[in-house]
């Protein structure tokens, strides 16, 4: 399958900031950005250079004041909320760095969830989440609470989550930052085999070094501004 | 959604079994405390609803049932006087002392019932019959009295004798009517009998029971008699809810019991409403995480409000299943007071219910103010 030719996700010149009492602080000051079809596309950057909150305004989550955001050629600025929602929901599949598993619901009704939300019945979308669950190798352990499961574990749980409901693009908040770096790594390599595909984008937001080989492309970002992107992965070398 | 949000619910077995604990103590207490209060007042009006008559002719200074200003005979005459009165009988109740075979007393409130027609008679004899109080010296005695003598260590028969102020009392019935506010038997007599068990007073005539011709109402044929100087003629039910009334205004009852009833709504609040807010708080990120996934505020709301309401009818289940096997209990032995009319559950209901919307809605307050993308903080 070809990928589409627009880009999945453009955000440009974005600004975002956030006040508290007096003061005013820039988290974006004018990021600009694309994610195409079939890339996984890793942002990294120092705390606090506007990673999470550029992911945040990406997803719908949070709105910008300035800018242009269009994912799937939908400009999400002039969209009403019940609308964005609806297209997060539909559109959009979510790997949180602490997983964000209710801990009272087994891996395979965890994994359901956007399934449910989407409308699908319980039995129908359990027997779905349950067939996810079988591709990430976790099958055995559909009826195991969060806190029976490690964390490599828990992740892959919510990698099928993030992909029962087949959506387009997956956002991935510092998703090895919770793993040590052996299950990191596999937990990488089953986000780049699983959730890749030619009409999906999956955009990563970390700062772990050693994953960085898994991307396609690296947006590097400081101080609110992408301020790089490079290609060859491989080659990427952070500033220091 | 709401699947997910009940396994959620269930499943926290610790916050569960503390909010369904609480807020069926919340309902017990309240249903049986109201209850209670209900029995106690249908002890007050207990000669009212023993009786039966439809209208009540008293002196025009009394204000409930229990409450005697005896009037002239000459009163039986001027009721059956007024217009539209079918019919109108003396009854004489009065609080006397009876003297039992081995020297103790015992108070009990003597009725009088009209000789000729027994009108307020027992409905209910479980040995002898009513028509043998016109035998002499007879007397019919209800169970509160084959109770209250045999803790006395006497084992009432028929053909058991005491005396009542001296004068000898053959029992020749036992009947099962509701029992009085202040616990005393009830024993029933001729009204020419009772006059002469009672003490001698210049007028004795306790009430004129009366009742209405065809075509006319109770309460007109009350307000007909009531035109009467000097009389008061209540119908039944108005009776029935002054004496209720008079209860409620002037004894420490309703704050007692009120009381309870307040503190059980201050524990389910406290109880139930903390520990919901906690499982909503504890909750919060998961709710934030579903917001971010798509779930949509109503959705949300819908979950916080189901789980809010299940707890609130479990917990409302078992109360009022205990308070009702406490009733039971109680219903056997006759005390304490105890009568739930449909009305009490629901009271409780509205109770809990307000309990439960108060609960959920401080939570949704919080899910309502929850930004999605706090889940990537």
């Amino acid at each position: 399958m070809n990928p589409p030719a627009n880009p999945a996700v453009r955000v440009g010149n974005v600004i975002k900031s956030f006040a508290a009492g007096d003061t005013r602080t820039f988290a974006l000051k004018g990021a600009t950005l694309e994610a195409r079809f079939g890339e996984l596309l890793m942002i990294v950057g120092p705390s606090g250079c506007g990673k999470t909150t550029l992911l945040s305004i990406i997803c719908g989550t949070l709105n910008c004041e300035e800018g242009e955001v269009n994912v799937f050629d939908h400009d999400l600025r002039h969209m009403k909320d019940g609308a964005i929602t609806r297209f997060r929901c539909e559109n959009i599949g979510f790997i949180f760095q602490q997983f964000n598993l209710i801990p009272t619901l087994t891996a395979v009704e965890n994994a359901s969830v956007p399934l449910v939300l989407n409308g699908v019945r319980n039995a129908e979308a359990e027997r779905r989440a349950g067939r996810v669950l079988d591709e990430v190798g976790i099958g055995e352990k559909r009826h195991s609470y969060p806190n029976q499961l490690s964390g490599g574990q828990q992740q892959r749980v919510a990698i099928s989550r993030a992909l029962v409901h087949a959506p387009r693009l997956i956002i991935c908040d510092e998703p090895t930052a919770s793993l040590d770096a052996a299950t990191g790594q596999k937990t990488m390599e089953l986000l780049k085999t699983s959730a890749l595909q030619p009409d999906r984008c999956v955009i990563v937001v970390s700062h772990d070094n050693r994953i960085y080989h898994f991307a396609d492309r690296i947006a590097e970002m400081e101080d609110g501004r992408v301020t790089g992107l490079f290609d060859d992965p491989k080659n990427y070398h952070p500033a220091l | 959604m709401l699947t997910i949000a009940l396994k959620m619910l269930f499943r926290d077995r610790a916050k569960y079994a503390m909010l369904v604990c609480g807020l069926a103590f919340c309902s017990l207490l309240m249903c049986q405390q109201t209850s209670v209060f209900c029995g106690l007042m249908m002890w007050t009006t207990a000669t009212v609803r023993n009786i039966g008559a439809p209208v009540w002719v008293v002196d025009a200074k009394v204000e409930q049932a229990n409450e005697v200003i005896p009037m002239r005979e000459i009163e039986v005459e001027r009721v059956r006087g007024a217009r539209g009165v079918a019919w109108a009988v003396p009854l004489y109740t009065g609080i006397e002392q009876a003297r039992l075979s081995d020297g103790s007393f015992q108070n009990v409130q003597l009725t009088g019932l009209d000789t000729g027609t027994l009108t307020g008679r027992p409905m209910e004899m479980s040995a002898g019959r009513i028509e043998d109080l016109r035998l002499p010296n007879a007397v019919v005695v209800d169970q509160v009295a084959v109770e209250k003598f045999r803790h006395k260590g006497i084992t009432i028969r028929l053909g058991t004798t005491f005396e009542i102020n001296d004068k000898e009392a053959r029992i020749v019935g036992i009947c099962h009517v509701d029992r009085s506010f202040f616990g005393q038997p009830y024993i029933y007599t001729t009204y020419d009998r009772a006059l002469e068990y009672a003490k001698p007073t210049r007028k004795q005539l306790s009430f004129v029971l009366a009742g209405p011709a065809p075509g006319i109402s109770d309460a007109e044929l009350a307000t007909r008699i009531s035109r009467l100087p000097g009389l008061r003629a209540i119908t039944k039910d108005d009776l029935f809810w002054l004496t209720v009334w008079w209860y409620i205004k002037n004894t420490g009852i309703p704050i007692s019991i009120g009381t309870v009833v307040i503190l059980g709504v201050i524990v389910g609040i406290a109880i139930a409403g903390q520990t919901f807010y906690l499982f909503v708080h504890d909750n919060l990120r998961f709710l934030a995480a579903f917001k971010a996934m798509g779930a949509r505020m109503p959705t949300l709301a819908a979950m916080v409000l189901l789980q809010a309401f299940s707890v609130g009818f479990i917990g409302y289940g078992i109360g009022v299943g205990l308070a009702a096997w406490f009733g039971n209990v109680v219903l056997a032995k006759e005390q304490p007071p105890f009568f739930m009319p449909w009305q009490v559950p629901a009271f409780v209901a509205v109770v809990i219910l307000f309990i439960c919307g108060f609960s959920a809605l401080i939570g949704l307050a919080k899910v309502a103010r929850l930004e999605p993308a706090v889940v990537f903080r």
